[in-house]
């Protein structure tokens, strides 16, 4: 029982990043304890196009479920497939700590009567069980925990493992849905990207976030050319500002919004709330703007200029676009 | 409105039901017990978790909206969480179940048990709980509760609509969304952006205390894992301020290109 299952993400027929860090963490854990790499690929006819790109990842096999009852997330399906899958023995699965991806851990977990650790920022195996970290207490506390069933199930934090290629032979492999997967009770009707972010916060590795100090939603154009000088950001935003409507909930960052952990986060006229840090305070680099020299998100912020946003972030703008073409 | 409902009305009492954890607030700072395993209480306020919260203002704005209905609020833990279930009853919750069980759980499977077995022969319509739990942060127990009643589970919704007897749902996704319908009887775990918990009027907080609050003894299933360590997390390096306004742009990228390289 030592071969390591991975859930790699796809949505509207693209594969998603957190699907080859599914990939990359289970072939470190297979290249230190032996055992193979089985990746499941499930989607609309086609959807097998990606299995060369998790077996550049390091997967041994790819386990490709094809139906169109798959083109949307097909919940109940899909974890009666892999409930029964592992069920077969392996070692651990591991899937994303995304929307998709805790659904569906849940839903496995809780076919197989087994414990599962969401969010997993850190994991070691040893022997027969798996240590891992797991932020509580809106990432205030760490949370260590043995996982001592087999499967160890887990949902991995995006950007705990970053992507790495290691070529393996990932040979395509068939598989079929355990139930009828047109005759399920949860449906998905719809599947459709937001309007306005064009990448993914959890994918982003910049995000231009902006607050309250930007004074009205139409000034979050200057986060949107910010984000456009980057080429690879996403905007988020506070509640402060999704409360009134300025962006979508779904740009919401903190507490009670999205986690991120982007390389590079840019706090434009936020306060830093604890509730707001809560869900960016992990990022690598940590830049604020705000006009109030004892804002609290400068004791989170690696640089920090004080300043009125809206004369800073056209200036900042033009000077990334510049240092990207020198570049 | 997020929420929108046309239940049919007529032959039929919808019956809800809210699983509500009480949590610390998450404003203060925290400090680990001298367990190791948990957090020193001493000064800490307490509260129903916020999706709990948002859980129960769903449940109490749909029989305000039928005029009809009766909302369970269930929350294991010791006698404490009565405050917490008086919270909801005070909000509009009509009925309160403690399942009373003294020490600490993190054990989502085990606090799902409990929770179905209360809930198993209640005749619920829909049951709701929080996406997850503020302190824990599991994100189980709403799936682990559907299964064992082996009812469809919609989890972490952000809008809900409820019409001849299919529950249809909007699921946030990171930059995308979908909508999700099922049949009731069903569980949904509820998400933010759906509705804001109501503060307690004070003609809500006289007429809790003449509602029932039942206490039974909490059937906690078989603790699967156990947490073994808490920490703080490393923290970050105080940051520097490098300048004022606009003429601090240059040293801010190159810093950013030659210190964080990042671009
Ligand atoms: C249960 C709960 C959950 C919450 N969850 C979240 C969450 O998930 N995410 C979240 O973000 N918040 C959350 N909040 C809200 C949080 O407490 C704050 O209210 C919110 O983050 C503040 O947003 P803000 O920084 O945009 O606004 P404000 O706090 O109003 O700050 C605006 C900042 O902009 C600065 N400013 C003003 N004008 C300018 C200018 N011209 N140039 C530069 N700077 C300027 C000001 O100095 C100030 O620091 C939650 C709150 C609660 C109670
Ligand atoms: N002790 C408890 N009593 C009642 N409901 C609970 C309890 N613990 C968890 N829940 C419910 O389960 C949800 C998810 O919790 P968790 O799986 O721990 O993140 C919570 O939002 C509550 O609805």
């Amino acid at each position: 029982m030592t071969n390591i299952l991975a859930f790699s993400e796809t949505r509207l027929g693209e594969l998603r990043r957190a699907g080859l860090e599914t990939v990359t963490a289970a072939r470190q854990v297979a290249d230190a304890t032996g055992g193979q790499v089985h990746a499941v690929l499930a989607g609309a006819p086609g959807v097998a196009q990606h299995a060369a790109r998790l077996a550049a990842h390091g997967a041994d096999v790819v386990l490709v479920l094809e139906h169109e009852a798959f083109a949307n997330y097909n919940p109940e399906a899909l974890a009666a497939t892999l409930a029964a899958r592992l069920g077969s023995g392996y070692r651990a699965a591991f899937f994303a700590a995304s929307a998709l991806g805790h659904d569906l851990v849940a839903r496995v977990a809780a076919k197989m009567r087994l414990a599962y650790a969401s969010d997993v920022t850190e994991f070691v195996f040893q022997g027969d069980t798996v240590a891992v970290a797991h932020p509580g207490y809106t990432n205030k506390i760490v949370q260590r925990f043995t996982l001592k069933a087999t499967p160890a199930l887990l949902s991995l934090r995006a950007g705990a493992v970053l992507p790495m290629e290691s070529p393996k032979a990932g040979a395509v492999e068939a598989i079929a849905s355990a139930i009828d997967p047109t005759a399920v009770r949860v449906k998905v009707t719809l599947t459709e990207k937001a309007a306005g972010g064009k990448i993914d916060l959890g994918e982003a590795p910049v995000i231009i976030a902006g607050g309250r100090g930007l004074k009205e939603a139409a000034n979050f154009k200057l986060v949107e050319d910010l984000a456009a000088a980057f080429g690879n950001a996403a905007v988020g935003a506070t509640r402060a500002v999704t409360d009134d409507g300025w962006r979508p909930h779904s740009d919401q960052i903190g507490q009670t919004g999205r986690l991120v952990s982007p390389d590079l986060y840019v706090a434009c006229g936020i306060s830093g709330a604890i509730q707001h840090l809560a869900g960016m305070r992990t990022s690598k680099t940590i830049v604020a703007i705000n006009k109030d020299k004892e804002a609290p998100i400068f004791k989170a912020a690696d640089y920090g200029i004080v300043g009125d946003v809206l004369d800073v972030l056209p200036v900042l703008t033009e000077a990334v676009k510049q240092a990207k073409a020198g570049a | 409105m997020y929420l929108s409902l046309a239940l049919s009305l007529g032959d039929f009492t919808v019956k809800l039901a809210v699983c509500i954890k009480r949590v610390p607030d998450m404003e203060g700072r925290f400090k680990i017990a001298p367990s190791g395993t948990g957090i020193d209480e001493a000064g800490l306020k307490y509260d129903m978790s916020d999706f709990d919260g948002y859980a129960a203002e769903v449940a109490i704005q749909i029989t305000e909206k039928l005029g009809a209905g009766e909302v369970t609020v269930i929350s294991i833990g010791p006698d404490v969480v009565q405050e917490t279930l008086r919270k909801a009853l005070s909000m509009g919750a009509h009925r309160a179940v403690q399942l009373k069980h003294d020490a600490p759980v993190s054990d989502g499977l085990a606090i799902a048990t409990a929770l179905a077995a209360e809930l198993k022969d209640g005749g619920y319509d829909l049951v709701l709980c929080g996406r997850m739990a503020v302190d824990t942060q599991n994100r189980s127990t709403g799936a682990f509760v559907a299964e064992l009643l082996g009812v469809p589970l919609i989890s972490a919704i952000s809008q809900l609509n409820v019409e001849g007897g299919v529950v249809k749902a909007r699921r946030e996704l990171e930059g995308a969304y979908e909508l999700v319908e099922c049949p009731l009887p069903a569980v949904v775990t509820i998400d933010e952006g759906i509705a804001r918990a109501r503060y307690p009027s004070l003609k809500g907080i006289m007429a809790a205390k003449k509602k029932p609050l039942e206490v039974k003894p909490a059937q906690l299933g078989a603790i699967t894992y156990s947490l073994d360590k808490m920490e703080l997390p490393a923290e970050r390096a105080a940051g520097r301020i490098i300048g004022e306004g606009k003429d601090a742009v240059p040293e801010l990228v190159r810093l950013l290109k030659e210190e964080a390289k990042v671009l």
